[in-house]
């Protein structure tokens, strides 16, 4: 009746994941008590769940990385803790198979369901305001994006209090992760995950390049599109191409555990090099979908605080697009040790190589923005800073790590952890806070505190730099990645350090929660009032903050890179039209959540082998898609004369405030 | 909805929404990418018999004659359909969608036969190495073309229901997309796994 689950599988004898499943449920039910106090059931549902609004469902994408923040992070400072405690004689508080959980289920909430949404969200508040266009090119689609995700994140959380989490790795190679090894259900959560969210991704690409190739506002051609916008295009390119192999990876690796196959097993013509070569096919462009879009998050910043038109535009958007075809053609050097022939091996380094030409055409290019700029420090603009040195740092050891005889000393050591988190904090996450401290006035109509936002940006600085530094050493030390324990007292001293930073990261974390709150509870001192509020450079800034359900009024005319610096410049903003047009929206619907509620039972149901179960829910997500398709009626319109009576109310609200605070000019080149 | 945007290639604009045309196209790239990458397993591991039976053993290359006729000849009538549609003819694209859907069915009841057959000679899925790629590559593709007969059934059921509305007309372009995406798969099938392994 219901397949492998029993009571068994809740863990009640082992009390740090019982304390862990308390965190969370304890977290859920004050979420469920403070929305019934507030009575703001129908606020949710109406507003927020059921909506199709890119950029509410923007939001919704960064509140989930921003909970899985907490539980990656979480993961993190136990491993941290492990490595302090287990040395010698002492076995430190978590048990090897616990350990592994750990380390596997941090890569997965850190990759997929931290970086992956807050990515995704950012491009959907923003790629459509910076193009000018009222909505993106399929909204349902985009809903159902949105919830495949959050049903896959669920599974994770899920797996902490029912059963347990895979222990083979985020990358899960065989053979340890076929049946014969990894009996239990723990993969399966990881497949059935990494599913639900792979599906998400594709339909994000599918949706996003649709959306940036066709229909710009006039003017808008794809060389006067604003960095971020040309670096989401990029990233929903590789989406659209690089996510099938996850995909096929993961799915082939299930037929081995479902149905008995043969892909990846150890016998009957089995072959696990297959897994690794399918599984860095989208794991190495995997990287630079999480990079591409940080890279133009710190175009904008980087421009928008020196004052300064982006220096090099074009060799921006070139080494852009380098870099997204060259990111298909470095995969292997992921497995130099998997024993290709030299001469395999010396063509993947030689790429990867070349691939840091791009990479360093854009350092460039930020370093010469910056040169002889009005530089503003705000807090964006410090993760911007910080980056660009600290990147550099990572990406020296990674044409270390390109060199084939030295990542045969490095492979599956400390130095290899320390580079690719010197890789995906400055370069991902700092670009992901960058941006949300820089487009959250934007979405919300108000500042984030900037001393909250400085404490957040130097502990994590700080914490970054104590927590990775000694991880190169470590790693030339000899210390191999994921020890649960160790015998070497050489090793303690420096992961000692690496704790302290975890520390530090712990505090910033701290620092970003309390910056929200305070940012909140203070909001009437941070108004932003005309939609301006770092004298902006691209099209999102030139409408109202919140924006209008509609984005633009009208849809605006645009004659140059900058485009709204262009109409600072010639003083054609803020003109009232004469005459407005009627605008088609989509109307809200729960296809979405109730999609997503149902992936996540099939999920579920899958993974604990529940036949009735998963059948159920699989007929009822097709029947939901075959409902909508015969739903025609899926927008409603706002006549000229209801958009006519908004923006009215709009330009009479901006000049009182006007009078109240003098605009900001657009200042001199 | 903003204004429907113009494509940078041909498509009969007048039967179908472009954005969602390229969002499709973009779509069966994405698709294809799936299937090469099987392709590419199924080539690593076509030799890998185990001990088992060889293609050359198993595969009955009249089977998959019949097969390969009855798929080719369904991408025909649904280009009739199409046809019909661009024409406005309601019955007669009831017709041919009839006929696409009985050949359809036709080719996804033979596969099945084709795969019982196997597993009861003792050439199963979970055989070898080569068998799972086999199964798997061959299967997806029946797999596809069994959504793409509950597609067809949807989309009669609208023809019916709704008429020839720009949104029906724009689903039956895609479904014909779909259709002749999954022909060429499976040319690339028939040549690929069924010709080289009895070779």
């Amino acid at each position: 009746m219901f397949g492998k689950l029993s009571l068994q599988a809740i863990s009640y004898d082992n009390p740090v994941v019982m304390f862990g499943v308390v965190l969370m449920i304890g977290g859920g039910l004050a979420m469920v008590l403070l929305i019934t106090y507030f009575r703001k059931w129908p606020t949710l549902w109406n507003d927020w769940l059921t909506s199709l609004d890119h950029k509410k469902i923007g939001v919704m994408y960064i509140i989930l990385a921003l909970v899985m923040l907490l539980r990656g992070f979480a993961d993190a400072i136990m491993m941290r803790t492990q490595q302090v405690l287990a040395e010698g004689a002492s076995q430190g508080f978590l048990s090897p198979s616990h350990y592994d959980q750990v380390f596997s289920a941090h890569g997965t909430i850190m990759v997929i369901f931290m970086a992956m949404p807050f990515l995704t969200g950012l491009m959907n508040i923003v790629v459509p305001l910076q193009l000018g266009k009222r909505d993106i090119a399929f909204p349902f689609m985009n809903a159902l994006s949105l919830w495949l995700t959050v049903a896959g994140a669920a599974l994770i959380m899920a797996s902490l209090a029912i059963g347990e989490f895979s222990t083979a790795g985020w990358s899960g190679y065989p053979p340890y992760s076929e049946l014969q090894y990894s009996p239990d259900v723990g993969v399966d959560y990881w497949i059935w995950a990494l599913m639900l969210s792979g599906a998400a991704s594709t339909m994000t690409g599918i949706n996003f390049v649709t959306t940036i190739l066709l229909g710009r506002a006039p003017g808008m051609t794809l060389m006067r599109m604003p960095l971020f916008s040309w670096t989401a295009l990029c990233t929903n390119i590789l989406m659209v191409l690089a996510f099938p192999a996850l995909t096929v990876a993961t799915g082939l690796l299930g037929l081995d555990r479902y149905l008995g196959m043969h892909f990846f097993t150890n016998g009957d013509g089995g072959n696990m090099m297959n897994f690794v070569n399918l599984f860095w096919i989208w794991g190495h462009p995997e990287v630079y979908i999480l990079i591409l879009p940080a890279f133009g998050i710190f175009s904008e910043v980087i421009s928008t605080f020196s004052g300064k038109r982006l220096f090099g535009y074009r060799s921006l958007v070139y080494a852009t697009f380098v870099i997204t075809l060259l990111s298909f053609t470095v995969w292997l050097h992921h497995f130099f040790t998997m024993g290709a022939s030299a001469n395999v091996n010396a063509a993947f380094g030689i790429a990867t190589m070349v691939i840091a030409v791009p990479t360093g055409v854009k350092i460039f290019d930020w370093l010469l923005t910056l040169y002889r700029g009005r530089i503003r420090f705000d807090v964006p603009m410090l993760w911007a800073l910080a980056f660009i040195p600290t990147f550099a740092i990572g990406g020296a050891t990674g044409i270390l790590l390109a060199v084939p005889p030295v990542d045969f000393m490095m492979h599956n050591s400390e130095f290899l952890v320390a580079h690719f988190h010197n890789m995906l904090i400055p370069g991902a996450l700092f670009g992901y806070l960058a941006g949300y401290s820089y487009w959250f006035p934007k979405v919300f109509g108000f500042r984030l505190d900037e001393t909250w936002g400085k404490l957040a940006f130097w502990n994590w600085l700080i914490g970054f730099y104590l927590a990775f530094m000694p991880l190169y050493a470590l790693g030339l030390m000899g210390m191999p990645r994921r020890m649960q324990h160790y015998d070497n007292p050489e090793w303690q001293p420096l992961l000692v350090v690496a704790a302290a930073g975890a520390v530090f990261i712990a505090i910033g974390i701290g620092c970003l929660v309390l910056q929200l709150l305070v940012s909140i509870i203070k909001r009437d001192a941070n108004w932003d009032q005309l939609g301006d509020p770092w004298n902006g450079r691209s099209l999102e800034w030139s409408i109202p903050s919140p924006p209008p359900v509609y984005n633009f009024a009208v849809i605006p005319e645009v004659k140059d890179i900058d485009a709204f610096w262009d109409m600072k410049e010639k003083s054609t903003v803020d003109r009232q039209p004469v005459h407005y047009e009627a605008i088609d929206l989509p109307k809200n619907t729960s296809v979405g959540v109730v999609f997503g509620g149902l992936s996540f039972v099939f999920g579920f149901a899958m993974v604990w082998h529940i036949g009735w179960l998963a059948m159920a829910a699989g007929v009822a997500m097709l029947a939901t898609v075959i409902a909508r398709s015969f739903d025609d009626d899926t927008e409603y319109r706002l006549t000229a004369a209801e958009v006519g009576q908004l923006e009215g109310k709009r330009f009479r609200q901006q000049a009182e405030n006007q009078q109240a605070c003098a605009k900001p000019l657009a200042g001199q080149e | 909805m903003i204004p429907e945007p113009s494509l940078p290639f041909p498509v009969p604009t007048e039967i179908c929404s472009p954005a969602k045309t390229f969002g499709f196209w973009i779509y069966l790239m994405s698709d294809s990418v799936i299937f090469a990458l099987l392709f590419a397993t199924y080539a690593s591991m076509s030799r890998n018999y185990a001990g088992g039976p060889t293609g050359k053993e198993v595969f009955d290359l009249s089977t998959v004659f019949y097969e390969t006729l009855v798929l080719l000849s369904s991408t025909l009538t649904c280009g009739f359909s199409i046809l019909s549609l661009s024409k406005a003819k309601t019955p007669r694209l009831l017709f041919w969608m009839a006929i696409t859907f009985l050949l359809g069915l036709g080719f996804v009841l033979m596969e099945y036969s084709e795969f019982h057959s196997l597993i009861w000679q003792g050439a199963g899925l979970d055989r070898s190495g080569f068998l799972s790629a086999f199964f798997t590559l061959v299967g997806t593709h029946g797999l596809h073309v069994s959504i793409g007969l509950v597609w067809l059934l949807v989309m009669m059921v609208q023809v019916v229901q709704k008429g020839l509305t720009a949104p029906v007309q724009s689903r039956l372009y895609r479904f014909s997309l779909f259709w002749h995406f999954l022909d060429l798969v499976w040319v690339g099938i028939f040549s690929m796994v069924y010709l080289l392994g009895v070779l």
